[in-house]
């Protein structure tokens, strides 16, 4: 796989960090989900949406060291 | 909470011990090299660990018993606020995917074994690296300790009082650490890690079915906040900033602790780190959920000396005696892994980047191997004594202190993996400034690693490692481009 499209998906790898840090965001207590308030559910959620992308990322890459 | 000894819980509790115990002296024999009188291969398992062993023992080193404990601890004091420990062990992997099989790489082509070696080869100052390993034992010490305030929890509850029982096992991990290297934590990550996902699992399963659901314990925590006064389930405005930058630069200085980096440099590929940059968070979901169970200790009504038995406690009155003692021998056994693994880390920083720099050069292969195993011992054997004659809140500040001092060793070892435009003055002086300004912007917060900052409107505050950081990074560019450029050995 060519070395530009390996770049670009590392730039998926910032989307965690604004959806995150820009904790106003998501410092709500509705939309409740299961019992959780959104500020639990909306971060727990980061977990699997943040490996999906790392994973992404990890199939662009050449990865032949 | 009770404190009568139940034998059944004691008697699973010593099952598991004795398991692990064998095991790490087995582990000697596991994937046996040629040899262990090398340090690379006691104090890095031989850089040959794969996906799966990587998982398990980055995970258990990162993951540890003092987690398992102080996340729902602090979850139960203060709420939202203690949630931070979250999204902290989510924005750490984008980083380890893009910086850690880099700083592998470079470690592997030049036979480095921690971070003083990868300082010293890129910048050829004794001075840097110096700092940076003085950085990493210090800043590891109560880290250790802290794993046996996390052990002494379980101990209470299983009715153990008194020193002895933490000395004796902790004797009995310094023997095998001593004898098996990174192996044995390794081979005893998987037991520890199956067990904690059990007992993880069967918490958030089964806990909130018998509370009546997680709304209520949700329901139960807010009550028990609006009663005390302090705390909540959200966020105050001025506790955002506070928030967001207590998970970045928790993120930034996870992975430059020695026994992260341990972890990292043992691994087999850069590909084996990125792979598990995206499995890891499968442990990050656990935590998110253990840290759950501080609001499920305001829904069972506890009534606790400290926020720190909450965990314990939850298990006690809520489970039969037989899986409570699992349940403590998971979190007692979670805290040998990472205490090995960090005592290996701070044994491999002394040897390279003090013993051999300075007391003898010469070393042999086989004589770096022995003084790393020597300081292994040494290192748990301070760190026991830390928590035996100096107060536990003394471990409490001084690993607080411990975040912020390793973060200042971010840029000696990250900015030379991609450029060659920092040189050694600027960053030794960007680590004075970073070191003892922050410590003292912790100081005379009282302790406190947040530090209240007015820029005209609303005050917020904002952690003070990466304040320091900061700081840090502008001193060494001003620095760097003050100082005439001489040429740099680089080795």
């Amino acid at each position: 796989m060519d070395k530009g499209f390996g770049t670009a998906a590392c730039w998926l790898l910032v989307i965690p960090y604004i959806g995150l840090l820009w904790v106003p965001f998501y410092n709500h207590h509705d939309p409740v989900l299961l019992g959780f308030p959104f500020f639990y559910w909306y971060q727990l959620a980061w977990v699997p949406i943040t490996a999906f992308l790392t994973w992404i990322a990890y199939r662009s890459m050449r990865n032949d060291d | 909470m009770t404190t009568e000894i139940d034998p059944t819980a004691l008697a699973v509790f010593i099952f598991f011990f004795v398991l692990v115990t064998v095991m790490g002296f087995i582990a000697a024999r596991w994937r046996r090299p040629k040899t262990l009188a090398r340090i690379d291969e006691w104090g890095l398992g031989g850089r040959s660990f794969g996906t799966w062993i990587t998982w398990f023992l980055v995970g258990g080193d990162f993951y540890t018993a003092y987690t398992v404990i102080a996340v729902p601890a602090l979850v139960y004091s203060v709420g939202a606020y203690g949630f931070f420990a979250l999204p902290y062990t989510i924005i750490v992997y984008p980083f380890v995917f893009m910086v850690m099989p880099v700083l592998w790489k470079r470690a592997k082509d030049n036979g480095y074994v921690t971070a003083g070696d990868v300082v010293h080869g890129q910048y050829g100052s004794r001075a840097l690296e110096l700092a940076v390993a003085i950085t990493g034992v210090i800043a590891t010490m109560p880290y250790i300790a802290l794993q046996l305030v996390g052990m002494t929890a379980v101990f209470k509850a299983l009715g153990l009082h008194g020193e002895i029982p933490l000395a004796a096992s902790f004797i009995i991990l310094a023997l095998y650490t001593y004898s098996a290297g990174l192996r044995a934590p390794a081979l005893i990550a998987f037991v520890k890690d199956i067990m904690i996902y059990i007992v993880v699992i069967a918490a958030i399963a089964l806990i909130p079915a018998k509370l009546g659901g997680y709304a209520n314990v949700f329901a139960a925590a807010d009550a028990a906040f609006k009663a005390k006064g302090s705390g909540s389930l959200l966020l105050a405005g001025n506790q955002y900033v506070a928030y967001a930058t207590l998970a970045l630069g928790s993120a930034l200085a996870a992975f430059m602790y020695p026994h992260t980096l341990t972890g990292i440099f043992a691994s087999n590929s850069g590909r084996t780190i990125r792979k598990n940059a995206a499995l890891l968070p499968a442990y990050t979901l656990l935590l998110g959920l253990l840290a759950l169970l501080g609001y499920m200790g305001h829904a069972a009504g506890l009534k606790l000396e400290s926020a720190n038995d909450v965990v314990p406690a939850l298990f006690q009155t809520l489970f039969s005696g037989w899986f409570a003692g699992f349940a403590f021998a998971a979190i007692a056994i979670g805290a040998l892994v990472p205490a090995a693994v960090m005592s290996i880390g701070a044994a491999n920083l002394f040897t390279r980047n003090f013993w051999k720099a300075y007391i003898n050069p010469q070393v042999t292969e086989a004589g770096e191997a022995k003084v790393a195993k020597v300081t292994s011992l040494i290192v748990k054997i301070g760190a026991l004594l830390v928590i035996l004659f100096l107060p536990t809140q003394f471990a409490l500040d001084l690993q607080l202190l411990g975040g912020i001092w390793i973060m200042q060793t971010l840029p000696a070892l990250v900015f030379g993996l991609y450029s060659n435009w920092f040189r050694g003055p600027g960053l030794l002086a960007g680590w004075v400034v970073g070191f003892f300004g922050g410590t003292y912007l912790v100081w005379i917060n009282g302790l406190k690693p947040l530090q209240a900052i007015s820029l005209g409107g609303t005050p917020f505050t904002v952690y003070i490692g990466l304040l320091a950081l900061i700081a840090n990074i502008v001193a060494a560019v001003i620095v760097n481009v003050v100082t005439p450029a001489r040429a740099t050995a680089r080795a």
